[in-house]
């Protein structure tokens, strides 16, 4: 299933590994702070209603 | 008589109306680039031919020229919306420009960093101040820039103005990143690996697959993009939320 890179093999394959664990990173980080940053926010919503 | 209203751009300025719209439009545009960049990436590394001079290190390609697409496009998208902000005083396109910062940054670190591991062999060195090269470095210095400034001011608006004006001085820096190859015809870099000018370079067996995983970046960007926004959005109105509880503490 692997493609035969030959002499190369070493570059493709941390050309490959590197920017997909960099995507991964700002895909990750994009996600987990628009959750933190959601849960922050309802959570100071409902103190702004209890005291209404 | 009656009169039929176009909906206008500018209504999606308006933070409610902008939050609705992405409700239904994000998950589209995530999946799609999700979709996009894995058949583009897989057709890439795993169903293309090794090139006649370059071995396997052409499969590089479908990640360099993508990430390197966007590193620029993202730098326009940015400008676009800082001069709005600027003109207009729409909060949600100063916001977009702010989310594209650090999507816009990775984009830029993997265009430099592929590129550095496709010059090695290729070139026979990591890295050569060749005009590109060097544009898109510190095209890559203005994203770090522009990220930290948007972080050390605390009143959102200056900040939001002070970044514009940063993002206005980089686009020369985004352009030349563009065209520096023509403008300067020196230097180890090729000029535009894809060309509608007759004489095509390359052959379908690449470009194929670079189209789809280049749609695939651009729907990548634009979904973190809208993520991005959506969250600054909700951030700015906690802000607000905050400042008026400490007011009325």
């Amino acid at each position: 299933m692997i493609p035969d890179l030959g002499r190369y093999v070493v570059e493709v394959t941390l050309a490959y590994a590197v920017s997909l664990a960099l995507l991964a990173g700002l895909v990750g980080w994009v996600w987990l702070r628009g959750q933190r940053v959601r849960r922050e926010l309802n959570a100071v919503e409902a103190r702004a209603r209890q005291k209404k | 008589m009656t009169t039929t209203t176009r909906p206008s751009l500018w209504e999606y300025a308006n933070p409610v109306k902008f939050m609705r719209l992405t409700d239904w439009l994000l998950p589209l545009v995530g999946w799609a680039a999700a979709a996009l960049v894995l058949v583009g990436l897989v057709w890439g590394f795993f169903f293309t031919p090794d090139d006649f001079r370059q071995g396997s290190t052409v499969k590089i390609i479908f990640l360099h020229v993508p990430s390197a697409l966007m590193a620029i496009n993202a730098w326009i998208m940015m400008l676009a919306a800082s001069l709005v902000w600027l003109i207009r005083r729409h909060h949600v396109s100063a916001l977009a420009a702010r989310a594209a910062g650090p999507v816009g940054a990775v984009m830029t670190l993997i265009a430099l960093f592929t590129g550095a591991v496709w010059g090695q062999p290729m070139w026979g060195t990591w890295w050569a101040w060749d005009p590109r090269l060097t544009s898109f470095l510190i095209l890559f210095l203005f994203y770090l820039g522009y990220i930290a400034l948007w972080s050390a001011i605390e009143d959102p608006d200056t900040a939001a103005d002070l970044t514009a004006v940063l993002c206005i001085v980089g686009s020369v820096f985004a352009v030349l990143s563009r065209y520096a190859a023509i403008f300067w015809n020196q230097g180890l870099h090729q000029g535009a690996s894809l060309s509608v000018a007759p004489g095509t370079r390359m052959d379908w067996a690449y470009k194929a697959p670079l189209y789809v995983a280049m749609t695939g970046f651009g729907l990548l960007f634009l979904a973190l993009v809208l993520a991005g926004t959506r969250t600054e959005i909700r951030a700015r109105r906690m802000s607000a939320l905050m400042t008026r509880e400490r007011m009325q503490a």
